[in-house]
């Protein structure tokens, strides 16, 4: 993008220009994922979905991320019924803990700790492979080759993303309840029955939909910027690393921004 | 000889920067040609062109009388089929064995069964003379093998077009005179057409039929390597003397 030069001395005119320049780069890049998001669904739909790239990725973004979302979601369930035994304690109502733990992981944080889990692993490893295949010229030579690379590159990581997320959560949310069990029958000594009880008495069908439904929307958005990223890089190396952090770093704005929408839209079921 | 690739009027810009402009160029069926000219003159912008992979802001470019800048994604896959590239950094895919690598277009062309595409990749590393390199994988190739190996890929689908971006750049010595041989070679066994983009201009001579010297945003000089060696154009003599330098 080019920059016009603006005189020094005219300060208010270089703050109006730089500011409309962040719109313009900010709409850029938002119209750029749209378009490739449009591109993905409508090749989709055309039929190009690769099931060898598809079992590829599952691999890759699935079962390798798979050890990381359990460690989170084992010690977000124990750290946070460390600290509801603790409070609850003040109140003579740490018998109870199961409960707050099982709503607060399977509505919220089993969701959106394992996407940015999702996004800190699988999201920075596609921007950094797509971004060295895009330097490289790897991408160019997939089309020059009469091959697209949405279909060999985009779809089979989207769909992944978005298929793998809910899974991982699913997984986290059982370990992290299981998690804040041990210290829950450590620390406040009930037993695991009634934890258990707790939580199925707590936890409803229609709050695991809602926690688990928003995991398919984060797996989708950390898919297609991750991609997005990693197709747009340029300068080399350095772009790779950029592309890589970028990619990390608006996947992760985007799970937490959209969490409040898709939570408010689910509210309304 | 017919006409198989044409440019015409072809205007092409990156923001400001304008890169051709009012660019044509015809290459025969069967020949070698090579454009020359300085780094970022838009040599490579222009096979880009050619292969649908960049559009430009006006003109047209036929491939056999088609219009490349009208074809349906359909027709620039079938174009693709019967056009190899060789990139600049040989753009091998570092996942893939050179198996794997010289196999992606012709498994993205045709449904043949794998005993198939074993001979396909075996007669093409012959050509290039990579046998018994199947297993291995780009990173552990040298620059050379890497160039043959992108040269083998470029062939897998028989092309009737093979275009080169900068076939020789980075190479030693001995490996530039390998490529070179194969160039010559492939057109002869072969019989197709090369398009080459290079500023070596030992590696031009050598190859080529026809040069065209891209400079100023369009072909400049248009020739046989003889009638570049004496032409009495001073900017021409420098360019090939290597006393000055042409990009923009």
């Amino acid at each position: 993008m080019e920059y016009t030069e603006i005189p020094e001395k005219d300060k208010l005119k270089k703050l109006a220009f730089n500011l409309g320049q962040r719109v313009i780069d900010y709409s850029d890049y938002i119209g750029g994922m749209a378009i490739l998001a449009q591109k993905t669904f409508m090749a989709i739909f055309r039929g190009g979905i690769k099931l060898s790239l598809v079992i590829e990725q599952a691999y890759q973004l699935g079962v390798r991320s798979l050890p990381l979302t359990n460690l989170v979601g084992i010690f977000t369930g124990m750290v946070l019924a460390l600290q509801f035994v603790v409070g609850l304690r003040r109140f003579g109502l740490e018998l109870y803990t199961g409960q707050v733990v099982g709503i607060a992981i399977v509505r919220e944080l089993g969701p959106v700790l394992t996407a940015l889990m999702v996004a800190a692993r699988g999201g920075s490893g596609i921007a950094a492979e797509l971004g060295s295949m895009t330097v490289t010229e790897q991408v160019l030579a997939i089309e020059a080759m009469g091959a697209n690379p949405i279909v060999k590159l985009v779809i089979p990581r989207v769909l992944v993303t978005t298929l793998v997320t809910p899974i991982l959560t699913l997984i986290a949310d059982v370990l992290g309840i299981l998690g804040g069990m041990v210290v829950s029958v450590i620390e406040s000594g009930v037993s695991t029955s009634f934890y258990l009880d707790q939580v199925k008495r707590t936890v409803e069908i229609e709050d695991v939909v809602s926690g688990i439904g928003k995991t398919f929307f984060f797996g989708f958005l950390i898919g297609i910027i991750s991609c997005y990223q990693g197709l747009k890089t340029s300068r080399g190396t350095e772009g790779v690393g950029n592309s890589t952090t970028l990619s990390v770093v608006i996947c992760s704005v985007a799970v937490f921004v959209s969490d409040y929408f898709l939570t408010k839209v689910f509210l309304l079921f | 000889m017919g006409t198989i690739v044409e440019f015409q009027n072809v205007w092409k810009a990156f923001g400001n920067n304008r890169v051709l402009e009012d660019f044509n160029l015809q290459i025969n069926e069967g020949e070698t040609f090579t454009i020359i000219g300085g780094s970022g003159t838009g040599k490579s912008v222009a096979l880009k062109i050619l292969l649908g992979l960049l559009l430009p802001e006006k003109g047209n470019v036929f491939f056999k009388g088609h219009n490349v800048i009208d074809m349906s994604e359909e027709a620039l896959v079938a174009m693709r089929s019967k056009i190899g590239m060789v990139f600049q950094g040989a753009s091998l895919f570092d996942s893939l064995t050179v198996f794997e690598n010289v196999a992606y277009p012709v498994r993205e062309h045709f449904d043949y069964p794998l005993e198939k595409i074993e001979k396909i990749v075996k007669e093409k590393l012959k050509l290039v003379a990579l046998e018994g390199s199947e297993e291995i994988y780009p990173s552990d190739l040298s620059g050379g093998m890497k160039k043959r190996v992108a040269l083998a890929r470029a062939i897998a689908t028989d092309p009737e077009v093979i275009l080169y971006d900068e076939p020789t750049t980075g190479l030693d010595p001995s490996n530039t005179n390998r490529i070179n041989e194969l160039i010559r070679n492939l057109q002869k066994v072969l019989k197709v057409t090369s398009v080459v983009v290079t500023h070596d201009m030992e590696s031009a001579f050598k190859i080529s039929n026809r040069i065209g010297l891209l400079s100023g945003r369009k072909i400049a000089f248009l020739g046989t390597v003889n009638e570049l060696k004496t032409s009495r154009n001073p900017e021409i003599q420098s360019f090939i003397q290597g006393q000055v330098d042409l990009s923009l």
